[in-house]
């Protein structure tokens, strides 16, 4: 009677219950799905934290540049109003602000620290420039500068972008390889699991070859029972992995990488395609691992 | 039908048939007996394609089963029903589900053939096991389901191993019966049995040839048969 009424509402779903659902099989597979969907995901959350982390310096550094005057004290201030002129001239240059002696002990102090006597320090003087659009044209500026003020000099950061673009794509590569050997290794432990459930149940497998199933028929019952373990496992761990980013990005209150780690925008695109890897590489191993097996049976 | 031609087969350098020569025609209804280790599981396995000759030819429905791919040999083993002595079923499914496997494995609707397997339930008197697991059945019983999935899809031929080895004599003479029944509807029925009072209880109810395979060859069955 109960059982009836089982299969009454679970009727359905039994019938394509061809290969048992039972075996350490399942779980290893569930656990080892999530485990590495969770390293997963916790590394694209530290591959686009850093991107957009490195994406907003570099941002910040392409809009600005510096003029930097070293003239003599008794042609400085000619040379600081001929630069002004010359900048506030120029088309793509949206502001052109002279640096007070204050704002420059700010910017030093992290290096040389608050007591120092700054006015008996030779330092230039120093115009933060704001850009506006692509910016100027730098090699007409560039004569106008040394025409007018022969002792400035432009910065446009290009020397610390440089470094900041190359250290980012290099931690990109490394991201990427971490995913890549995460679906390896996944592919390679759901290869295992297969292997195993293949063996545990050779009893279905003669049982469906005795009633004349195909080779793909019998494939196809083993890879879907692993493929639907595998997006479960996937989302599982997507979703803790996802919790625990949010997580860490939260309790972090200072201005620091963590803060900027976790999900937005397009990231959750990235984020969904994850387990749906994930059950593609299921798929692929244990539909390999059950050609294999049953090629080399009679 | 089934056409063996000098077909043997060994296992490594060790021969279980040799050189068999025999017809086994549409329609007809064959006994194969002998000695335990004689080969006729072997013989059996050759027929439906669980086993290839690695001597001479085998034919089947006309093809040569040593040339088949091994989706045709699938499709070929869909027009042979089964019937083992130790029945393989899939035991975490219920009676209706196993009966039902050789038509989903086939890709026929299930829902539109539902009248027919109670048909066959009530054919093999197990209309009221219909919900039972196979483990939960009796001996009898799972020798009948094993019948029933043999004959789902209608199979042109019925090949059962020792089909009453683990029932009782009135269990074993009602599966023959079942058995008489489908020859009757035109199947072709090989059964391989060491048990001789079967094989008399037989002859009054169809015509039969019995065939006797010693040492890996058939030879003539004795006169008391």
């Amino acid at each position: 009677m109960k059982r009836a009424f089982m299969m009454r509402v679970f009727g359905a779903y039994s019938v394509e219950q061809i290969v048992p659902p039972r075996g350490n099989a399942a779980w290893a597979t569930i656990f080892a799905t999530a485990t590495m969907t969770f390293l997963a995901v916790a590394a694209l959350a530290a591959a686009l934290g850093v991107s957009r982390l490195a994406d907003a310096w570099s941002l910040d550094l392409a809009q600005s540049a510096t003029v930097r005057i070293s003239a003599p004290e008794e042609n400085r201030d000619l040379q600081i109003a001929a630069v002004l002129e010359i900048l506030s001239t120029t088309p793509g240059i949206a502001n052109a602000e002279l640096q007070s002696a204050d704002e420059q002990a700010r910017l030093l102090s992290p290096w040389l620290g608050e007591d120092l006597p700054l006015d008996a320090l030779p330092l230039p003087v120093t115009i933060a420039v704001t850009l506006d659009g692509a910016g100027p044209n730098v090699d007409a500026l560039a004569l106008r500068l040394a025409a007018d003020a022969p002792d400035a000099a432009w910065d446009d950061h290009n020397r610390w972008r440089q470094p900041l673009q190359k250290t980012t794509n290099r931690l990109r590569m490394l991201a990427i390889a971490a995913l890549v050997i995460i679906a390896a290794a996944l592919a390679v432990v759901i290869s295992l699991a297969a292997r195993a459930a293949l063996a545990q149940n050779a009893n279905v497998i003669e049982t469906l070859r005795l009633v004349g199933a195909r080779d793909r028929f019998i494939i196809w019952t083993f890879v879907r029972r692993f493929t639907m373990r595998a997006l479960i496992g996937a989302s599982i761990g997507a979703i803790l992995a996802v919790v625990a980013v949010q997580a860490l990005a939260d309790a972090t209150e200072d201005d620091t990488f963590l803060s900027v780690i976790g999900f937005g925008g397009l990231d959750w695109a990235l984020l969904l395609a994850v387990p749906l890897i994930a059950a593609f590489v299921a798929f692929n191993a244990t539909r390999l691992a059950a050609m294999r097996h049953l090629s080399q049976q009679a | 039908m089934i056409t063996f031609e000098q077909a043997g087969f060994a296992y490594g350098r060790t021969a279980i048939l040799n050189g068999i020569t025999q017809e086994l025609a549409t329609g007809s209804f064959h006994f194969l007996t002998g000695p335990s280790g004689a080969g006729k599981t072997t013989f059996l396995k050759l027929c439906y394609l669980a086993l290839r000759p690695t001597s001479g030819t085998v034919k089947l429905f006309g093809h040569d089963v040593s040339k088949l791919s091994r989706d045709r040999v699938a499709e070929m083993r869909r027009r042979i029903g089964v019937v083992h002595q130790d029945c393989q079923f899939l035991d975490h499914q219920t009676v209706r589900a196993n009966i039902e496997l050789p038509m989903k494995v086939g890709g026929r609707n299930i829902g539109k053939n539902r009248a027919n397997v109670d048909d066959l339930l009530s054919w093999v008197g197990l209309t009221k096991r219909a919900d039972a697991l196979p483990l939960e059945l009796s001996g009898g019983e799972r020798q009948r389901l094993a019948v029933a999935r043999a004959v789902i899809m209608a199979p042109e031929v019925i090949i059962a191993d020792e089909p009453t080895g683990n029932v009782d004599w009135e269990m074993g003479h009602r599966l023959l019966t079942l058995l008489v029944e489908l020859n009757k509807m035109g199947k072709t029925i090989i059964i391989a049995s060491h048990d001789l009072n079967l094989i008399r209880a037989a002859k009054p109810m169809t015509t039969t040839r019995v065939l006797r395979l010693v040492k890996g060859q058939l030879v003539a069955a004795g006169a008391d048969l």
